[in-house]
């Protein structure tokens, strides 16, 4: 280890149970003089309480206009290693699954060209590549495409789309969370590598609505698994629950949200038609219970963090969709049809929630060309300021015929 | 370089089938169920078979060293396959069973942690802080550690009502969207950002400082002659944009700059509708290198909530069953003129009922 890291704030953070982020910069602290000098400022943080970066300005591999977060040290002269201090963010696969030579691979590349630091992973998906020099951007590009990978998104653009593991390793999963992600990042290549857009636009595939990838609260498109026909019971299985002293009454069927389980001797019956598909019951007797054949998902539009006008989840514009024989262009056509409308009348900086309440929802769906449902909302409005748009003229009365 | 090989762009991410392990594949969309063997090992079953899971903790800020060893772990004992999981653990993936203890315990001699399942304390899902941004109020990795320090026991053990979420995020752009977490951390600035006008003019084009700022509350103004801005600190809420295009309007304020706490946020669907976060503690100054007022704070939230709350009841169903009011008794926390909400439609979060517990 360098022999002249003074970092006794940042020691404090090698001690306890969890792993030290401390400890790990510091093993490589010795060979790389970016890790050493990341250290010494963050002493400095610690001891005066800021943060000393500057925003990094344009920065990037030529022919994109994202993926690379430009930052600079705000005291060069002090920590020379971090002057330039660059991310790069590299296209996860789906699901995030690894085979350790591919691994090795990013890892050299990181190790020549960058501080041989990560963030393993970004809250958007992406590998985060932490730290580099704006001359070393350009091969980190090369050497990262000759071995199959690509950057992903910043700016206003289509950012990395991610999901849960889905059908990978879930029982769950009512749609391929891992196809559909993988084809929605390489059929918008374009839309993800060069802001175009408003502002950024996120995407989450989760499997089922336990939604493991958060989307419902913070992409702007939350695709949903779910199903419409019955929960798959297996009778047997459910009995051992029982014999097992399971309080199946307490913790499962006084939870459901719609009062829907009744339970007669070691039978468990549930009225489909009243389930909202909440996955209570499912998450607590995995053995048992399994969601429906009739699978597809759900897209909920418009999720952000607060920034500008308060947080916002997604809501219901797709009450059900499904892929069939791998056939994306239903999706596709809902995706390009949405794009088209926020981007001729959003404005700047404006998220596509944030537009859906400016203009209205009605609006938005006219837009896009999709008719109103009450599987939008959670009840119609309370108000009487309705604008309506079609009244009879006096002539036509008893006609029924709408005049614009 | 010898042979210069033809730039290629837009290749996209490879196609995730080559990094699944072959029982995996067998089973993929066929899986019939989940067991949990131990607090952080899970083991999937289809027809083609059993995986096993082992999650084990990491800190997210990760080095080549450290993922080394992770690659080496997952040749020794998974076949050379591993994934991470939304909340930046690690899971080796393991098709022989007898492999499990081993790998548990050669993580354990690593220094790291097997657990974040089910009713667990998983890892916390946070940004860069003063390690890489320039917006940060606070540090997010030391933060994360000092607080999973004071809760590992509840990773490494399913022993609360239901799973709890913590979150961190640096500054209320919430880069790792804590706004529907069961713990949230924020960051926070509570000064405008300071306008030196001498380097303004020069440093930041006035146009784009004026449209960086999403409350409008930016102006071009004219100082000693030369352009410049103000900033309208009414309607400043602290989100450092203009910083991001304009270096001459620091935001960083070490005496005011802080951290606040939220709870009761919720993803999933089941058994209640998402929910977003609220707030709780509304500031506590930073103390680094380990945040004890906010650590403890946490700790204890956390242990009131497993004291109190029925099984299976997340952070915020328990709050809404118990009311607020029940909260802030029971945790000790002060409720104060910044827990009513003064922003866009804060009228629904006022009581309009009669129903109050006493
Ligand atoms: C609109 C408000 C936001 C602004 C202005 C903003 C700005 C930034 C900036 C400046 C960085 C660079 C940090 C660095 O130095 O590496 C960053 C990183 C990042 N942001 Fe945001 N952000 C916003 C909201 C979000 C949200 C809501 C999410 C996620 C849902 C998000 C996901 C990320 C991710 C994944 C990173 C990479 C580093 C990390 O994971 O910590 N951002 N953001
Ligand atoms: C039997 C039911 C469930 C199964 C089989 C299940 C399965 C999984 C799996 C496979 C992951 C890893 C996903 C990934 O990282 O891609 C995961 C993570 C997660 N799940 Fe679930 N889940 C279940 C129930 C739930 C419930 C009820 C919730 C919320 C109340 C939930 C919230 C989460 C969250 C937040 C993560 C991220 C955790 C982490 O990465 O450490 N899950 N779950
Ligand atoms: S979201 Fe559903 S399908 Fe996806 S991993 Fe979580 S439980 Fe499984
Ligand atoms: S999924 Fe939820 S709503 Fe449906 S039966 Fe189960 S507990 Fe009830
Ligand atoms: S939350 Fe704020 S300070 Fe933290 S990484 Fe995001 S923009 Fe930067
Ligand atoms: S901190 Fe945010 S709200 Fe305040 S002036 Fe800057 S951009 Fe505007």
């Amino acid at each position: 280890m360098a022999d002249d890291l003074k970092i006794p704030l940042l020691e404090e953070l090698e001690k306890g149970p969890w792993p030290s982020f401390v400890s790990d910069i510091k093993s490589v602290a010795d060979r790389k003089p970016m890790a050493a000098d990341l250290l010494r400022q963050l002493e400095k943080s610690y001891e005066d309480k800021r943060g000393y970066w500057k925003h990094g300005g344009l920065v990037g591999v030529m022919g994109y206009g994202g993926g690379v977060i430009g930052r600079y040290s705000a005291l060069p002269e002090d920590f020379p290693g971090v002057s330039h201090f660059h991310t790069v963010r590299v296209n996860q696969p789906s699901g995030w699954f690894y085979t350790t030579d591919a691994l090795r691979e990013i890892v050299d590349i990181w190790d020549e060209h960058g501080s041989g630091l990560f963030n393993m992973h970004g809250s958007t998906g992406d590998m985060v590549l932490l730290g580099t020099r704006t001359e070393e951007l350009e091969p980190t590009f090369r050497a990262l495409t000759e071995k199959g990978w690509d950057l992903g998104g910043s700016g206003s653009d289509m950012r990395t789309p991610s999901c849960c593991v889905g059908p990978a390793r879930c029982q769950n999963a009512c749609y391929d969370t891992m196809d559909m992600t993988y084809q929605l990042t390489q059929n918008y290549q374009d839309e993800l590598h060069r802001p175009m857009f408003n502002y950024k636009f996120k995407m989450k595939m989760s499997g089922c609505p336990n939604d493991c990838t958060a989307a419902i609260a913070r992409s702007d498109m939350a695709v949903i698994g779910i199903w419409k026909d019955d929960i798959k019971v297996n009778q047997e299985e459910f009995a051992k629950y029982l014999d097992d002293g399971f309080n199946v009454q307490e913790f499962v069927v006084e939870k459901c949200p719609t009062r829907c389980i009744t339970v007669e001797g070691k039978e468990i019956n549930i009225d489909n038609s009243n389930c909202v598909k909440c996955m209570h019951c499912i998450n607590r007797m995995p053995k048992a219970l399994a969601v429906g054949d009739d699978k597809g998902f759900a897209i909920n539009i418009g999720a952000k963090a607060p920034i500008v006008e308060g947080a916002l989840f997604g809501s219901v514009i797709v009450p059900f969709m499904k892929i069939e024989d791998g056939d994306y262009e239903e999706l596709y056509d809902f995706i390009d049809r949405m794009w088209e409308f926020w981007d001729e009348h959003g404005t700047a900086r404006e998220r596509i929630g944030e537009f859906i309440e400016r203009v209205s929802l009605a609006t938005f769906l006219e837009g896009i060309e999709m008719e109103p449902s009450p599987k939008m909302v959670k009840a119609p409005r309370d108000n009487p300021y309705i604008f309506y748009e079609e009244y009879f003229a006096e002539e036509d009365e008893g006609e029924g015929e709408g005049e614009e | 370089m010898a042979t210069e090989a033809k730039r290629v762009t837009d290749i996209g991410p490879p196609h995730y089938e080559k990094f699944l392990h072959p029982l995996i594949k067998e089973n993929y969309g066929k899986w019939e169920f989940h067991e949990t063997l131990a607090p952080g090992v899970l083991a999937h079953t289809g027809p083609n078979g059993t995986i096993y899971s082992v999650r084990m903790s990491s800190p997210r800020l990760v080095s080549s060293n450290f993922l080394r060893m992770v690659c080496d772990l997952a040749d020794k004992y998974a076949d050379g396959y591993f994934r991470f999981t939304s909340r930046n653990n690690v899971e080796f993936l393991l098709a022989n069973k007898d492999n499990i203890e081993p790998l548990k315990k050669e993580i354990g001699e690593k220094g790291f942690l097997v657990g974040g399942t089910n009713n667990a304390i998983s890892n916390v899902v946070h940004t860069q802080g003063w390690v890489h941004c320039h917006s940060a109020a606070t540090d997010a990795s030391g933060l994360v550690k000092a607080v999973m320090d004071e809760l590992a026991e509840y990773f490494t053990t399913e022993k609360l009502p239901a799973k709890l979420r913590v979150a961190v995020a640096c500054c209320l752009n919430m880069c790792g969207a804590v706004h529907a977490s069961d713990i949230a951390i924020l960051g926070l600035h509570r000064t405008p950002p300071r306008i030196d006008h001498e380097t303004l003019p020069n440093l930041c084009e006035i146009p784009t400082t004026v449209a960086s700022c999403p409350n409008n509350a930016i102006r071009p103004t004219s100082v000693e002659g030369k352009t410049t801005v103000k900033v309208d600190e009414d309607k400043c809420m602290y989100c450092g944009n203009c910083f991001t295009v304009c270096p001459a309007m620091p935001m960083a304020d070490p005496l005011n700059d802080g951290v606040s706490i939220w709870v009761g946020g919720k993803i999933s669907n089941a058994r209640t509708e998402p929910k977003f976060t609220k707030l709780a503690v509304p500031f506590i100054p930073n103390n680094p290198p380990r945040w004890p007022e906010v650590t403890s704070k946490v700790k204890e939230i956390v242990e009131v909530y497993a004291a109190n709350a029925k099984p299976f009841e997340r952070v915020g169903e328990w709050i809404e069953r118990i009311g607020w009011e029940k909260f802030f008794d029971l945790t000790g926390i002060e409720f104060t003129k910044y827990h009513l909400d003064d922003f866009r439609h804060a009228g629904t979060t006022y009581r309009r009922s009669i129903h109050n517990r006493y």
